[in-house]
């Protein structure tokens, strides 16, 4: 049995998420924003698991498990994006991809 | 307290183990490409150049020791540690033979065991490209870029059809630690996962082999270092220690396939026919014909120097076959043995592909993995399944 | 004790990894931060015996999704963007919602505390003495089958969306 009382693992996903958030709101850059997603999604990922750490069950194992196909896929469709947006427009900040604004 | 004595002193041996024969692999991998050519390959350094590795590592560590002005110096000088790191990791859970008591105290010949044996290696197998994709972006260099990112792009690819493979005989053997693998093969040669029923696996051993060439960066996968394309590819700006660490992560990556590969499908530490017909006279006899063929040679000598050498080998030879023979050294050595000599020829395998294939074209090569190997791979677990299923 | 001490060496990794990986300004060491920060995440599951789990994060995350970052990274040229502002012009937007959201959280925290006391369910118990992995297949194998096939049915999605994006004709 672990020492470490499971809100410290909680504490520290919030942590975890907040920078994610922080840097999606922030960065310019597309590829850090997505990074900044990833990011987020580590944070939800690690309370699950701390969940089910505690609970002794291993349900939240399995949608840790869904959560990182998820970004798997997402990882290979946005890349794929941010490709193409380079190969167009020759650039990768988010403010000066805006065509669908106006 | 005992347990961490024991785990040092294991690691000590592994460590001395490995370093010793990622030395001499290079030796033997020069001479047998240098007989394949028909040359003589190095012969200055020592009897038959056996000193060959000991002056490389002294020419190696005196090297000027050069950093180019214009690199990324914190990731130039991460990547060759983060190679040789990954590459030297995953040794530490593979088993190489059966459990021994030695001096009173019993313990397996492995590391450490890990319930999720064969998922750690291929976790650590897939860190260690970043070494050399880190190596191609930090050295700032056109050359060393691309071959950084022709690396990173096939072994990625490679890693599919690699998992795949790996995915069938576990289907057969039921667990993921590499010790139950061994275990759950049996002693002789049609009770290894390559040819046992109901699901021999021989498919997905060809595959593991190819796509381990592959992950390896090995001809006729070599494309991160086509030296006539790309000057040396991703270690291009790396010189003394620094490629030494390079060229180590290399060899023992060929050492931890080589040893993956016979864990699966060739049974470990398992004979390759009972004990009770013999099996293990046949280390001392393979020994015994190495030390007659010495005598012969040294009787008739081809060089002068022979005269004198080749009897040495012979006598040392002879020595090892006499004490193989006795019972409590055959008890410890005999798995290890059978291990070695699995590992060996893989090894071997490597260096003879190497002096007989030519190196694939960059679309070649992702074509195989993608058309080729990947649905051939997915075909076999899905049959392999299937067969397991039923019986 | 030990749990303790690696607890905090893996949060050390895993939150100095992220603030690094939002605050760099080269998009590459913003991936190596955001891998050492994986390597603690990993780490943590691995404290809370989720081996699976760990090796799950290596193999794809760090093996699999980051390669492709870098990769990425490395295909485009970024020098120009690294030398650009890094932060947009609403930042101060941004903060602001940030420090809400966190306040948001750090409150529920404080008021639930006493929910996170729960008692540990009696019946998993015995399937502890199985390994991890075990456990995993059976509930994703039996409960979860259907799910598990929609993400498979995704990630075929995903793989023809890419070919479809990179691809001028086909």
């Amino acid at each position: 049995m672990t020492g470490v009382p499971l809100s410290w693992y909680l504490i520290l996903s919030a942590l975890l998420f907040a920078l994610g958030v922080a840097g999606f709101l922030f960065r310019r850059n597309i590829i850090t924003v997505f990074m900044s997603i990833e990011l987020m999604l580590n944070a939800v990922n690690l309370s699950f698991v701390a969940f089910s750490y505690q609970l002794k069950q291993v349900n939240g194992h399995i949608f840790t498990f869904f959560v990182m196909v998820v970004a798997a896929a997402e990882a290979a469709v946005g890349l794929a994006i941010i490709l193409t947006v380079f190969k167009n427009r020759e650039t990768l900040n988010v403010d000066e991809v805006n065509s669908l604004k106006n | 307290m005992e347990f961490i004595v024991i785990s040092l002193v294991k690691a000590a041996i592994v460590a001395a183990v490995l370093m010793t024969t990622l030395a001499y692999l290079q030796w033997v991998e020069r001479k047998v490409i240098a007989h394949i050519q028909l040359r003589m390959g190095p012969s200055r350094v020592g009897p038959h150049g056996l000193l060959q590795p000991l002056a490389d590592v002294i020419k190696l560590i005196t090297k000027e020791d050069l950093i180019p002005p214009h690199v990324n110096k914190f990731f130039y000088l991460l990547a060759p540690f983060l190679a040789v790191t990954m590459a030297l990791l995953s040794i530490s859970v593979i088993p190489f033979g059966s459990e021994v008591e030695l001096f009173g105290y019993k313990t397996w010949m492995q590391m450490t065991d890990l319930n999720v044996g064969v998922l750690f290696v291929l976790a650590v197998s897939s860190m260690g490209v970043y070494g050399i994709a880190l190596a191609g972006w930090a050295s700032n260099n056109k050359y060393a870029l691309l071959g950084g990112l022709r690396s990173s792009a096939q072994m990625i690819s490679y890693e599919l059809p690699m998992s795949l493979a790996i995915a069938a005989p576990l289907l057969l053997a039921n667990t993921l630690s590499l010790r139950e693998i061994v275990q759950s093969q049996g002693d002789h040669l049609f009770a290894w996962s390559i040819f046992k029923l109901p699901a021999p696996q021989l498919i997905s051993f060809v595959i593991f082999l190819i796509a381990g060439f592959a992950e390896t960066n090995r001809v006729p996968f070599d494309l991160p270092e086509a030296e006539n394309e790309l000057v040396a590819g991703f270690h291009t700006e790396y010189s003394s220690m620094k490629f030494a660490a390079f060229f180590m992560a290399e060899y023992a990556n060929m050492v931890t396939v080589s040893c993956m590969t016979s864990i699966l499908f060739l049974g470990g530490w398992q004979p390759l026919f009972p004990v009770s017909l013999g099996s293990n006279f046949v280390a001392p006899a393979l020994f015994a014909l190495g030390g007659s063929l010495c005598l012969y040679h040294g009787l008739h000598p081809a060089r002068r120097k022979d005269r004198y050498t080749l009897p040495v080998f012979a006598a040392i030879f002879f020595g090892i076959a006499l004490a193989l023979l006795a019972p409590p050294v055959a008890r410890v050595v005999m798995p290890l043995f059978w291990f070695a000599a699995k590992a060996g020829f893989l090894l071997f395998c490597f260096i003879w592909v190497r002096g007989t294939l030519p190196r694939f074209r960059y679309d070649q090569l992702m074509g195989f993995a993608w058309k080729f190997l990947f649905p051939v791979a997915v075909l076999n677990l899905l049959v392999t399944s299937l067969l397991v299923a039923v019986f | 004790m030990l749990d303790t001490i690696f607890f905090y060496l893996f949060a050390l990794l895993v939150v100095g990894g992220g603030i690094l990986t939002i605050t760099r300004s080269s998009a590459v060491h913003s991936a190596i931060c955001l891998i050492g920060s994986l390597v603690g995440v990993a780490g943590l599951y691995l404290l809370l015996h989720a081996e699976f789990l760990f090796a799950v994060q290596i193999v794809l995350y760090i093996g699999g999704i980051m390669v492709l970052f870098l990769f990425v990274i490395m295909l485009v040229n970024l020098d120009e963007a690294a030398r650009e502002r890094q932060f947009n012009g609403q930042w101060w937007l941004a903060l602001a919602c940030v420090v809400v959201v966190g306040l948001q959280i750090a409150w529920f925290m404080r008021k639930g505390a006493g929910a996170f006391k729960l008692a540990p369910a009696a019946a998993a118990a015995a399937s502890a003495a199985k390994g991890n992995t075990e456990a995993i297949a059976d509930a994703l194998f039996s409960e979860y089958l259907l799910p598990f096939e929609i993400a498979s049915v995704l990630l075929l999605v995903a793989v023809v969306g890419s070919v479809v994006m990179a691809k001028k004709r086909i």
